[in-house]
């Protein structure tokens, strides 16, 4: 790799790609990571990545592309890379017949440490995870949320210089998730590097600095949190109709006083208007106001009202619909029920 | 379930566990960055034995089929077949425990296929594979797990065989030097399983194709009667597989003899075992 200017790069792919069968799960993605940073990976179900975090950790093989994690190939020099990494994955990666402690001594000792360097660390470890009641506990007996903080224990045993976090908080209760994020803000004030997916926007929104949004194995967005906000609208007001009837006339009327995109929604009487403070004079709010002063102008009765920050959902829209609107025939999905704004 | 006797129990266990995680300790914990060497791979390899008896100590259950199993094996075919080939239990008792020694041992070997498939199927495998350790060790971590259940296996056999009239002329060396010849070759013949553990993908066809492989592997061997009596052909096969040459040297160990030739297939197909096999596990597991 040519010498690179910024700062040392804990992760760099170039077209990376891996094919299982006919599905291109992770097809040619391209990253930089810088290090000391929290990289958010996002993307929904099935977006591939799972398969790129298992590629960087040395778990699969690319079919394609490169990948060097501080410099060293994944491949070629995968051993290093073990030296430097640890993974969190999507499902608990410890031996649920064994205690919180057997599973920390047994790392431990797997790492280097001496049988009794090994007990002090894993119990400070489950001391400072609260869980140092459950430490003789076999892990089956544990809750989700204590299967995670045993699970990033056991990633953090010997501080790794980069940390792989797999959906750390999918199907967390927002107490357990909230810790979770604890851990990891701790983690890389030390200086550690985290590679975090997730399929939640404010999960990225809270931790990471630098965001890919991947779909189909595609990074269909890359950028800091205020950039991609600011390409997919800073928020989005959600209006409830007392008549349905009334719904084409108040799409009109909304197209007509911000000029952004309209989605009508499932519900006969709602529909979904995407604002954008930073393309406007306007903030997300004072376009909000236009929006109901113009419908209250119209006669449109409006129920609720509400304005909040673009929804997963409305992030891939505006992102799947800008792909497949600049690369026709790209096959990017398009959803049928959003009615672009005028080209 | 009254409210007023929960109450007296205190929080539960989950509550009591639902403390914040401690951040100021936590980045205490992080601050030191400077790690131990790696350990060797004999060392990483006794930690994934020992990994194997905390298993063994959690789930004991999976000793039945090394403490209940061997016993129904000696007693069933002892006096299954002992009348009417040798004339009497305790004469053909003689000639059949080593052999079903054997037999029950290679074919215990089989569970190490499902133990690989289970764990991989659970993701701690995914833990493992990224540690900077000798690629190897959780899979030779398994099998010295297991030499220690097939060791269990042999002392249960040997004692419900002697208590049934089976007397080892070879006395206690000859007997630690057959069961010592046995372990060497489980060790290589498992490779066998782990193969197949990695290769197949649920726990059922991992026992499914082992059960294919073993039954005919054991049961077409001298383990039950002298072969002089078989077809040619089936002879051929007998007299050439592992399993025969082992349970040979194994019984004329017991014996007292040192039967060189069988002692030196016994390693040799060893050998070609572990070479064979421990490498596909190792690009398996490697490729995985």
């Amino acid at each position: 790799m040519s010498g690179h200017p910024g700062p040392e790069l804990a992760i760099e792919t170039a077209g990376l790609v891996k094919v299982f069968g006919d599905n291109r799960a992770v097809d040619g993605v391209d990253l930089s990571v810088p290090a000391g940073t929290v990289y958010g990976v996002l993307g929904p179900n099935g977006a591939g990545k799972t398969t790129a975090v298992k590629m960087l950790a040395t778990l699969l093989r690319p079919d394609g592309g490169a990948a060097h994690v501080f410099g060293k190939d994944v491949v070629r020099e995968a051993d290093a890379v073990r030296g430097r990494v640890s993974l969190t994955g999507q499902y608990a990666s410890v031996d649920e017949d064994l205690t919180g402690t057997e599973n920390l001594v047994l790392l431990g000792r797997l790492l280097g440490h001496s049988k009794a360097a090994a007990r002090t660390r894993s119990a400070q470890l489950l001391e400072a995870f609260g869980l140092a009641e459950a430490a003789e506990r076999q892990i089956k007996n544990y809750s989700g949320g204590m299967r995670r903080r045993i699970d990033i224990a056991a990633s953090i045993l010997n501080t790794p210089d980069l940390l792989f976090l797999d959906e750390p908080t999918t199907g967390l209760d927002p107490r357990s998730r909230n810790q979770v994020w604890d851990i990891v803000r701790a983690v890389v004030a030390q200086g550690t590097t985290v590679l975090l997916t997730t399929q939640y926007l404010d999960e990225a929104d809270h931790l990471a600095s630098r965001i890919a949004v991947i779909d189909h194995g595609k990074v269909i967005a890359e950028g800091t949190k205020g950039e991609l906000k600011a390409s997919v609208g800073s928020g989005s007001v959600h209006l409830r109709l007392r008549d349905p009837a009334q719904r084409p006339e108040a799409e009109r009327v909304l197209r007509g006083a911000l000029n952004v995109a309209v989605q009508l929604d499932q519900d006969p009487v709602a529909l979904t208007a995407t604002v954008n403070g930073h393309a406007s004079d306007l903030g997300a709010a004072e376009q909000a106001a236009r929006a109901l002063s113009a419908l209250a102008a119209s006669g449109i009765t409006v129920d609720n009202f509400a304005l909040g920050q673009p929804s997963l959902d409305e992030v891939f829209l505006a992102l799947t619909d800008r792909n497949a609107r600049s690369a026709p025939g790209d096959g990017a999905p398009h959803n049928a029920s959003t009615t672009g704004v005028p080209a | 379930m009254s409210t007023v006797a929960t109450k007296d129990k205190g929080p539960g266990p989950d509550e009591l566990t639902f403390e914040a995680p401690k951040a100021e300790e936590l980045a205490a914990l992080l601050v030191s960055k400077d790690r131990p060497p790696r350990p060797g791979a004999l060392s990483a390899s006794l930690t994934f034995g020992w990994r194997a008896m905390l298993k063994i100590k959690h789930v004991p259950e999976q000793l039945f089929d090394v403490t209940a199993f061997p016993i129904m094996m000696v007693l069933m075919y002892a006096y299954l077949f002992g009348g009417a080939l040798a004339g009497s239990v305790s004469e053909y008792i003689q000639f059949l425990l080593p052999g079903i020694l054997t037999m029950s041992i290679v074919m215990i070997t089989m569970y190490t296929g499902v133990a690989v498939n289970t764990d991989i199927a659970k993701g701690v495998f995914d833990r493992f594979r990224t540690l900077p350790i000798w690629r190897p060790a959780p899979m030779v971590g398994y099998l010295l797990g297991d030499v220690i259940r097939y060791l269990i296996a042999s002392a249960v056999m040997l004692a419900v065989g002697m208590a049934i009239g089976y007397r080892p002329h070879g006395g206690v060396l000859g007997v630690l030097a057959g069961v010592a010849l046995l372990m060497v070759f489980s060790f290589a013949f498992s490779w066998i399983w782990t193969m197949f553990g990695l290769l197949l993908r649920t726990e059922k066809s991992v026992m499914g194709v082992s059960m294919m492989v073993i039954f005919p592997l054991t049961f077409l061997s001298n383990v039950f009667v002298d072969p002089r009596t078989m077809p040619g052909w089936l002879q051929a096969f007998v007299n050439n597989s592992p399993v025969t040459h082992v349970a040979t040297a194994v019984r004329e160990l017991m014996a007292g003899n040192w039967p060189a030739a069988d002692i030196a297939w016994s390693l040799g197909w060893s050998a070609v075992l572990l070479a064979a096999f421990g490498t596909v596990t190792m690009r398996l597991y490697n490729r995985k």
